[in-house]
């Protein structure tokens, strides 16, 4: 019989009180989402205890149809903000990791702020800012969705510009010199030789811009307008006036969405890896 | 690194369309809330920016001031017990085999991937009075009525019928619902700087006689220090601005400084107070920052000497 080599003093992974608080946390991350997921099907209005299984409320949740208005603005807000994030956040990591300029200290800690500050204070300014432009009401559907894309952007491009600029410090640039050596233009360099470099950065950056976008409730909360329909000020209503199984079925769906975009992204990003490391 | 005058036009289209976004959606804003602290209300919308300093005299009111202090103190314990919690997590990971670590990371990340508001609203459901918690508790009393009832002493010790515990609806609850909502933000930068971790400092303490307590607090805890600053830093500065949290499972005497904002934007429609407070809170961030880059700039330089 083989005997399982002693506990090291280095092992503690393989101590038993430091798995059993891992299991612990785990219990404690995991019970709640799981309990609501399990409950979502739960056949009773109060929801309290578990009556019965039934999908009633995912058809309810689906014949709801401002909650399916909501949810489609909240995919389009968090795919366009995710685009323009990742394209706005890369063109600035390549600016700070590749020019000297005046003024970069100061420019390098303005587009850390909003990573650092306290969402509401972000979310009041915009509230004011696009009331005051008179952005807030300009716009008939789907522009009005416009103010929120547009603070989802000022809030996750600083994160892909962290995400790519990280990437980018591991960059030989002499590739760019031989490119430009054998007479390739700027355009060409950028194209053929950076942007394939950048690439896993851009993936990892975009997919944190979505995360950002799926996560967010305050910017959300606050630079929608009076009849912009988004699915986390959806739910929020549904929940201040009662927690019932509907909210349930509604929120495991972003789940699944949610958790579905990450494993396609992750899934993107890893044939990358591999290459990588054959490389 | 070249200077920009060696490409201009390249640095102007990388450096604009971030520069301009920030400029317009971010300080911008900042910037008109910064005005209107010092506003007065004319009408129902109309503000004039007089330079008055009575917004911010308003926000030092006591009643303010005692929100202040409520969601400082929430924020800290807050803090203390993702810390707490955080910490072997961090530990656990740095430590296990290669081809677990990424698995058990996800694990730790996965749960960030819901919606704040989903992940909230969850909480409720185990904490309330007819929640989750407080049915386990009342299976442990049943348990515990049904040993004890043969000798008559069950209800001396647990009482002639069951009490749930008030979960929800009041300062715990906020404090439960931060530490779930933020954990991941404590256990990545403690697990990023534990991972880096010189293992052969943990084995020369170990060998020269001091024991697994004193080598964590006396090796691992001092050189984990910039991981443990950092993660102190993301959690503590949302919890002290939430209002989603304390909005949902705070009870009326649970209002944090969020709250008030919120409020004062809202429903109570008083900007130029909401903007005062709101610049009071990013003061006081700015005011952690500074201290985070003091000391880091004094280790820094004692580390050279």
């Amino acid at each position: 019989m083989a005997r399982r080599e002693p506990i090291g003093p280095l092992d503690y992974t393989r101590r038993l009180w430091l798995r059993l608080w891992l299991v612990a946390v785990c219990i404690f991350l995991y019970a709640p989402i799981v309990i609501l997921v399990v409950f979502s099907f739960n056949d009773s209005k109060r929801n309290i205890v578990w009556q019965g299984f039934t999908t009633d409320y995912y058809v309810k949740a689906a014949e709801n149809a401002s909650l399916i208005e909501a949810f489609a603005n909240s995919l389009v807000i968090a795919l366009v903000s995710t685009v323009i994030s990742t394209v706005v956040g890369a063109l600035m990591a390549l600016a700070l990791w590749r020019f000297r300029f005046p003024g970069k200290p100061g420019l390098d800690g303005a587009v850390a702020l909003p990573i650092v500050i306290p969402e509401i204070c972000m979310g009041v300014a915009l509230l004011v800012f696009f009331n005051r432009v008179g952005l807030s009401s300009a716009f008939a559907y789907p522009f009005s969705l416009l103010p929120i894309i547009i603070g989802h952007v000022a809030f996750s491009f600083p994160f892909v510009c962290v995400v790519v600029r990280a990437r980018m410090a591991g960059f030989d640039r002499s590739l760019e010199e031989a490119s430009k050596d054998l007479g390739a233009s700027e355009w060409q360099t950028f194209w053929n030789i950076t942007v394939p470099f950048m690439k896993p950065g851009l993936i990892a950056g975009g997919l944190l811009a979505m995360t950002l976008s799926l996560d967010d409730f305050v910017i959300t909360f606050f630079t929608a307008g009076p009849g912009t329909l988004t699915f986390p000020v959806q739910v929020y209503s549904m929940v201040r006036f009662g927690a019932t199984p509907e909210v349930n079925a509604a929120s495991t769906i972003l789940i699944v969405v949610t958790v579905i975009l990450t494993v396609i992204a992750l899934r993107l990003q890893r044939p990358e890896k591999e290459a990588a490391k054959l490389a | 690194m070249e200077s920009w005058r060696a490409q201009p036009a390249v640095f102007w289209a990388f450096v604009l369309p971030g520069a301009l976004w920030l400029l317009l959606f971010f300080i911008a804003p900042l910037a008109l809330i910064w005005l209107l602290a010092f506003g007065e209300r004319v009408g129902p919308v109309e503000i004039d920016i007089t330079w008055t300093l009575a917004n911010y005299a308003g926000v030092f009111d006591p009643v303010y001031i005692g929100l202040f202090g409520r969601s400082l103190w929430v924020a800290t314990v807050a803090t203390v017990l993702t810390l707490v919690i955080g910490l072997p997590v961090a530990l656990a990971i740095s430590f296990a085999p290669a081809r677990l670590k990424p698995l058990i990371l996800l694990l730790i990340i996965l749960p960030f991937w819901t919606n704040i508001l989903i992940r909230t609203y969850a909480m409720i459901a185990v904490l309330r009075s007819r929640g989750f918690v407080n049915f386990g508790l009342e299976y442990i009393w049943q348990l515990g009525t049904a040993v004890l009832a043969p000798f008559g002493l069950d209800e001396a010790v647990m009482g002639a019928r069951f009490v749930p515990l008030e979960l929800l609806y009041n300062n715990t609850a906020v404090i439960f619902g931060i530490v779930y909502v933020y954990l991941p933000f404590m256990v990545l930068p403690l697990y990023a700087t534990l991972d880096r971790l010189d293992r052969s400092l943990l084995e020369a303490s170990l060998d020269l006689g001091a024991g697994q307590v004193r080598t964590f607090f006396s090796i691992i805890v001092p050189l984990a220090r910039p991981g443990i600053v950092s993660g102190i830093i993301l959690v503590f500065i949302p919890a002290l601005g939430t209002f989603l949290i304390s909005d949902l499972l705070g009870g009326t005497d649970s209002l944090l400084i969020g709250n008030v904002i919120e409020r004062q934007f809202k429903a109570a429609n008083n900007w130029p107070l909401g903007a005062a407070m709101s610049f009071v809170l990013l003061y006081v961030t700015f005011a952690i920052l500074a201290i985070r880059a003091w000391v880091a700039g004094r280790e820094g330089g004692l580390g050279k000497a």
